[in-house]
């Protein structure tokens, strides 16, 4: 018999103590929100409070111990206030709403019955499936797009072979269209809606359909009664996963969008870029920050009442 | 569970329903199958299966994993649709009706009950799908909920109930529909020993009240035997045997019937003489056992020629087992030594070998109280059982 009773290797929670241990990995991705979100925020907001200036850097100081100063802090809430006062902002940022919030809905609409499709075929195919979903994230973001752009130009490929088929005289006006941008949201996003609605699809339990059919539901009742309400937490997670980003989307609508199609990101990028009014361009990502915040805290908040 | 004061029947009191309709050439059967098949790619699940069943019976399908009795239950429901045959129910042939037409409704092995809508609202469901009016549906719904004592869980969501609780709310939501048929997929599987016993009973007394024809598909032999007034015994797509539980087990078929369908010592056999029994249609056969050159006796059900070799069962609670060599005529007496034991404070099984070197499995009661075994670990023993518990298998 071997003797087992020799020196155990310790194990890293012993080592550094339980508790230590349990704190140091909560506390590791707080730290790293903390780092790379928190303190980032805090300093746009900061920003978003100071008036713009011909300066480097091109903002006014929020404290001001100087000797002159009037009073030591140096906030104003104009930014705020003009974006109130242009349309351009609200516009945008009724654009970047209307725009994420049907693209979600097409994702949904498209990417539901990919979903079951892939969660009900047979496993093998279900692999390939799920691979040519995650496949398009091999090739860079930025190079679809611009993919999108050849295809959908005057003189690209779409246009090309329609009138080769002779079905159009004229090319088409199909890039720098809303409906180029709405394409590009939906191509580029639509696989955030179908992984976790696949998830939720694919981990329920068959029986309780046929048990619906059995009670006397016919095959669209089935659907509505049973598989849509136990596939709300899928729709809800691939929902945020596509609107979330697509809210602020900027390379897209710049790429692929015509004038009108205007949205917060674009905003967004001339006023700091063009502009220069890094003040402003702050208050607008902070305004854009609450909007999504906000909706996401409340259905976080119905969720727990739920519970 | 059930509660039998209710006056749940709302259909008229069932009709005088024989008691073996089976063995009445007129009646007729309530379940027709014809001819029945499922093919899967290249894999038959059912084969050429025809069966029929009478109103009111607990007809059980019994097979183990794999014998095709889900998919059989699966193209009743109407879940499956079958590649050959026909299932005709109550006069009206199955053919293309969808199951959520069918006069049948079914109680899952899972369960599956609805896991986002309380028990009141599950049990609705399929009243709801019929439009029945809003008042009724209560009426209905609370009368169900009382027969299976569920009424005070009305309110809860499935998560919040036990596994016993969630299958009554299967059974409540089944048979509120008033079905013609009840399907019920392993109904005692997932419960414990003590609720099933309970269960059993209640599932027997339900179906005696309401007189709707269940069917019952299941692997566990001791489910089927307790509960069934017939069972079917089936493998690979096909049934092997049908009949009462009593006639399955103390006369199967074959060796695979004996042997699923409870337990059975086996013995291979050859025929020395086979005579005609007088007056009765059975026959009378000698026969010696292969290995110890035992001299048997038993009654057979047809002629078999002498040298033809055949298999000898006996079920393990026909055999007696003491320390004294039996004395009777007709008996068959071995000797043996106790080589395992399994006490079950009820009954003891006793795994003895024979002098020929086989194991031969002997269940008895324990009839006295003692805190001694009667008998121990490497005791001498004869078994003795009388021929007449001999079973004669051909197959």
């Amino acid at each position: 018999m071997n003797d087992v009773s020799g020196p155990k290797k310790p194990r890293y929670s012993q080592l550094l103590g339980d508790k230590l241990w349990r704190n140091f990995v909560i506390g590791l991705p707080y730290f790293w929100l903390f780092l790379f979100f928190l303190v980032p925020f805090g300093i746009v907001f900061k920003i978003s409070l100071a008036d713009p200036i011909v300066a480097q850097p091109p903002f006014t100081a929020l404290f001001d111990f100087g000797a002159n100063a009037k009073s030591w802090l140096h906030a104003t809430f104009d930014n705020y206030l003009f974006l109130t006062e242009d349309n351009l902002y609200w516009i945008s940022y009724f654009n970047s709403i209307k725009i994420a919030g049907i693209s979600t809905l097409l994702c949904l609409l498209l990417g539901y019955p990919m979903a079951y499709g892939i969660a009900r075929s047979t496993p093998t195919v279900r692999n390939v499936l799920l691979m040519l979903v995650i496949l398009p994230f091999w090739t860079s973001f930025l190079l679809r797009v611009y993919a999108w752009m050849g295809l959908l130009g005057k003189n690209g490929m779409v246009n090309g072979l329609l009138s080769y088929l002779g079905l159009i005289d004229a090319p088409l006006e199909m890039l720098y269209t809303n409906g180029a941008v709405y394409l590009g949201i939906v191509y580029t996003y639509i696989p955030f809606m179908i992984l976790p609605l696949y998830a939720t699809l694919e981990k329920m339990d068959l029986d309780l359909q046929d048990a619906a059919a059995d009670l006397g539901a016919k095959p669209w009742q089935v659907f509505v009664d049973t598989t849509l309400p136990l596939s709300m937490p899928g729709i809800i997670a691939g929902s945020m996963l596509v609107f979330i980003p697509a809210l602020g989307e900027f390379v897209i609508p710049t790429l692929l969008g015509g004038i009108d199609s205007l949205m917060i990101g674009r905003t967004l990028y001339d006023e700091f870029f063009v502009n220069r009014d890094w003040p402003l361009a702050s208050a607008v990502a902070t305004v854009l920050l609450i909007i999504l915040v906000i909706p996401i805290m409340l259905f976080q908040r119905s969720q727990q009442e739920k519970e | 569970m059930i509660n039998k004061n209710i006056s749940q029947a709302k259909q008229p009191a069932s009709p005088y329903v024989a008691e073996t309709p089976w063995l009445d050439p007129k009646a007729k059967p309530f379940i027709q199958i014809k001819g029945l098949s499922k093919q899967f790619d290249d894999f038959t699940a059912v084969n050429n299966i025809s069966l029929d069943i009478y109103k009111g019976e607990l007809f059980t399908i019994l097979g183990g994993s794999g014998c095709g009795k889900s998919t059989l239950l699966r193209m009743l429901a109407g879940f499956e649709m079958p590649s050959a045959g026909q299932i005709i129910i109550d006069d009206v042939d199955m053919s293309g009706v969808p199951a959520y037409d069918r006069p049948i409704n079914m109680m899952f092995q899972s369960y599956a009950v609805f896991p986002h809508m309380t028990v009141a609202q599950n049990v609705a469901y399929g009243l709801k799908k019929e439009r029945v009016a809003k008042l009724e549906i209560t009426r209905r719904v609370s009368e169900m909920l009382e027969l299976v004592q569920l009424s005070d869980l009305a309110k809860r969501k499935p998560q919040q109930l036990s596994g016993g609780e969630r299958q009554r709310v299967a059974l409540a939501r089944a048979l509120i529909k008033q079905p013609k048929v009840l399907l019920l997929d392993e109904p005692l599987a997932a419960l414990d020993k003590k609720l099933r016993e309970q269960t059993q009973f209640e599932l027997m007394n339900l179906q005696y009240q309401l007189g709707i024809t269940f069917v019952v598909v299941t692997h566990d032999q001791e489910e089927a035997m307790t509960l069934s007034t017939r069972v079917a015994v089936m493998d690979q797509g096909q049934f092997v045997q049908t009949g009462t539980p009593t006639q399955v087990y103390e006369s199967p078929k074959n060796r695979f019937v004996a042997d699923f369908f409870g337990t059975i010592n086996l013995f291979d056999a050859t025929v020395i003489s086979c005579q005609p029994n007088e007056g009765t249609a059975s026959y009378d056969i000698k026969a010696k056992l292969d290995k110890t050159g035992t001299m048997v006796k038993a009654v057979g059900e047809s002629l078999l020629s002498p040298a033809s070799t055949i298999t000898i069962g006996v079920r393990p609670e026909k055999i007696g087992i003491s320390h004294e060599r039996p004395e009777g005529d007709n008996l068959t007496i071995a000797k043996g030594v106790v080589e395992d034991l399994a006490y079950y404070g009820n009954r003891s099984i006793y795994r003895v070998r024979s002098e020929s070197g086989r194991v031969i499995q002997v269940s008895a009661q324990n009839y006295q109280r003692s805190e001694q075994l009667s008998l121990e670990w490497d005791d001498q023993v004869y078994l003795s059982w009388d021929s007449s518990c001999n079973v004669v298998l051909t197959e």
